[in-house]
């Protein structure tokens, strides 16, 4: 028998993230999943993400919703504060906006305006991303809102072990996470996670070494990101890039160690670029790292601009691999 | 026992206790504003004492309460400690949540005080999330949310009614309908003839209730926990009542319809109250007496425990923001 015989069979993005719910309910009574269309009688979610849950585990725990955001985020924070670990199913990312008060005002706030008395120990699980046609209201990348917001926590995975330990420790975190999935790259493959795996919260991954240029990415950009390294090295650039995997809190250590190393930073993601996450990230290695910085610090991103329908506008809207190059070959010059 | 039965002298008097107290507190609070001794936001709820005093005859400190910014009656029915109560809305450390919730957003989990919001309309969805849990655990307790009659025109309590009846949740919406969404009346705001009606639109009993009659807000309350209790789902209750002063206590009022206030206050209801357990022989002058010299004394003495406790430490700013990350 071979060694990769002994080895797991690759699962998609979405099978790690069914995966770690299934086993986070088996460990945990308390753990509840809630939403719309996720239990098996609608299909376990408009793509399936929940699937094979609500059948194994009951209708009690795994219970598809009215499409009544506001009320989903509610149920999980009550929920949560009376001993339950829900998980809520915010559709798409841009239907947050309509539970922004439950999230913001009551979810994030409410250990601090307790004294500490009460938390909310909630995921919740949305999903987003352009390059599936659905222009402007479906695929909007707004972590930035969230990771301003104190209280909150916010994690974006790009692989399936990453959204597999992720979830593991979302579920097992004391207060609300926002965990992003990325739409288009739920059916990217990858090891599997071993069943119980934590990545613990608030640390990146160095994803690949180099030496001229640190990239920091997260979800699906940084599958761009890593699809961009071929141009890079054929044109003598050595880039090491950085999977925040948490874009709040966000691990100031590993970058700014990769940053010291390289000289050079670009940050990539697909949300628009001006007020994003990218630009706390560039003013806190530009603050500490002033006299080691070789380059400006560099953003690329989204325009100031909505999502687009027609498929040429969308493909040029958010950063993917020939631009990360084309960027990152341009700070080494 | 049905609406219309006379409540026992035990019932009649604890619903008189809490009702005394809350009347009291509230005068109080508007002296210690007034003569500068604190410096608060205050959202009066002077005239709506009966509420919450009928309402928590019925509930047990295991029983959940979400209330809002105009709640401090609802709190003190449901049991707040006093000295914690003061000592918060004075923003110092021996305060129920350290100082840093203030008299919005006071929180007591030990008698079932979940959440104080200050956003209209959000008490809602949160005590469906208490009551839900509650099913789950088949604890038999139930949750409370209260609210005024500016909150039914909010998108949150129609998602939370909606999603209440369908999962047969051991929820009670009560609504506080005083006549005014902060300044606006009910009339130029609000389409329903009355509130309660918004229930039937959920398949749910939509009560409508003198809220300021002690007997008849017991015994909808009662009907509404039973219900709750028996896994029946949920209720709402329109419990009429007016608002003595204005949206928040130092705006001019202007906006309130003066013949309509001075003859609310001209009925008010706990000296209503008072007088018919005296006349009805539930109690004597000096037994009331006794009761109102209490609280009066409890109130000194939360008052000057408060002033006397110390701010919070500055470090205090970034604590409770998170717990330990996983």
């Amino acid at each position: 028998m071979s060694d990769t015989d002994t080895k797991a069979k690759p699962v998609m993005i979405m099978q790690a993230i069914n995966a770690a719910m299934a086993d986070a309910m088996t460990d945990d009574d308390a753990v509840v999943v809630l939403g719309e269309d996720v239990a098996d009688p609608e299909e376990g979610g408009v793509v399936g993400v929940t699937k094979g849950l609500s059948s194994r585990f009951g209708e009690k725990r795994v219970r598809s919703t009215p499409i009544s955001e506001q009320a989903i985020i509610g149920a999980a924070i009550g929920a949560s504060l009376v001993g339950f670990k829900p998980i809520a199913e915010i559709m798409l990312m841009n239907f947050t906006t309509v539970a922004m008060d439950m999230i913001v005002n009551h979810a994030a706030k409410l250990r601090f305006m307790s004294g500490g008395q009460t938390h909310v120990p909630i995921v919740i699980r949305t999903m987003t991303g352009t390059g599936m046609s659905s222009g402007g209201q479906h695929c909007d990348f707004l972590e930035s809102w969230f990771a301003h917001t104190a209280g909150m926590k916010v994690v974006a995975p790009s692989n399936p072990a990453d959204a597999y330990g992720l979830m593991r420790s979302a579920i097992d975190d004391p207060d609300p996470v926002l965990f992003i999935e990325n739409l288009p790259i739920y059916w990217q493959k990858g090891e599997a996670p071993e069943p119980g795996h934590r990545v613990p919260l608030g640390k990146a991954h160095v994803a690949k070494q180099g030496s001229d240029v640190t990239i920091v990415s997260y979800s699906g950009t940084l599958l761009q990101a890593l699809a961009a390294v071929e141009a890079m090295d054929a044109a003598g650039v050595s880039a090491e890039i950085v999977d925040l995997r948490t874009i709040s809190p966000w691990d100031e250590e590993t970058v700014l160690a990769s940053v010291r190393k390289t000289g050079r930073l670009l940050i990539a993601h697909e949300a628009v670029t001006k007020h994003g996450v990218g630009a706390e990230i560039a003013a806190t290695v530009s603050s500490e790292l002033f006299r080691e910085l070789k380059a400006p610090v560099s953003r690329l991103g989204a325009p100031y601009a909505p999502v687009p329908f027609s498929k040429p506008l969308e493909d040029a809207y958010a950063p993917k691999a020939a631009g990360i190059a084309e960027a990152a070959i341009s700070l080494c010059k | 026992m049905t609406g219309n039965d006379v409540l026992g002298a035990e019932i009649q008097l604890d619903i008189y206790r809490r009702a005394a107290l809350l009347k009291a507190n509230d005068e109080r609070s508007r002296k210690v504003i007034t003569t500068g001794r604190l410096v608060m936001p205050y959202y009066s709820y002077r005239g709506q004492e009966i509420i919450p005093s009928a309402l928590c005859a019925n509930l047990t400190d295991d029983d959940y309460l979400v209330t809002i910014y105009r709640g401090i009656h609802d709190m003190l029915a449901k049991g707040m400690p006093l000295k914690k109560l003061w000592a918060e809305i004075a923003g110092r450390v021996d305060g129920t949540c350290k100082g840093k919730g203030g008299p919005m957003h006071l929180t007591y989990p030990a008698r079932g005080i979940m959440v104080t919001t200050g956003i209209v309309g959000s008490s809602m969805p949160i005590a469906n999330g208490l009551a839900w849990g509650a099913q789950m655990a088949e604890n038999s307790r139930v949750a409370v949310a209260t609210f005024g009659d500016g909150a039914s025109n909010i998108g949150a309590f129609h998602e939370s009614l909606n999603l209440a009846a369908v999962w047969k949740l051991p929820v009670i919406f009560v609504c506080q309908n005083n006549h005014y969404a902060e300044h606006t009346t009910y009339e130029k705001a609000t389409a329903a003839r009355q509130i309660s009606d918004r229930g039937h639109g959920y398949q749910m009993p939509g009560v409508r209730v003198d809220g300021n009659d002690p007997t008849a807000m017991y015994h909808a309350a009662r009907e509404a926990v039973e219900r709750a209790r028996a896994g029946e789902g949920p209720t709402l209750i329109e419990a009429m009542t007016f608002r003595f002063h204005g949206h928040v206590f130092g705006d001019a009022d202007g906006y309130m319809d003066k013949a309509q206030k001075a003859e609310a206050i001209a009925n008010d209801p706990v000296p209503r109250f008072r007088q018919k357990l005296i006349e009805d022989g539930i109690a004597s002058e000096d037994e009331l007496a006794a009761i109102e010299a209490d609280v009066a004394r409890q109130i000194d003495e939360a008052v000057d425990f408060a002033l006397a406790s110390a701010f919070p430490e500055i470090s205090e700013l970034t604590t409770d923001v998170y717990g330990a990350m996983a």
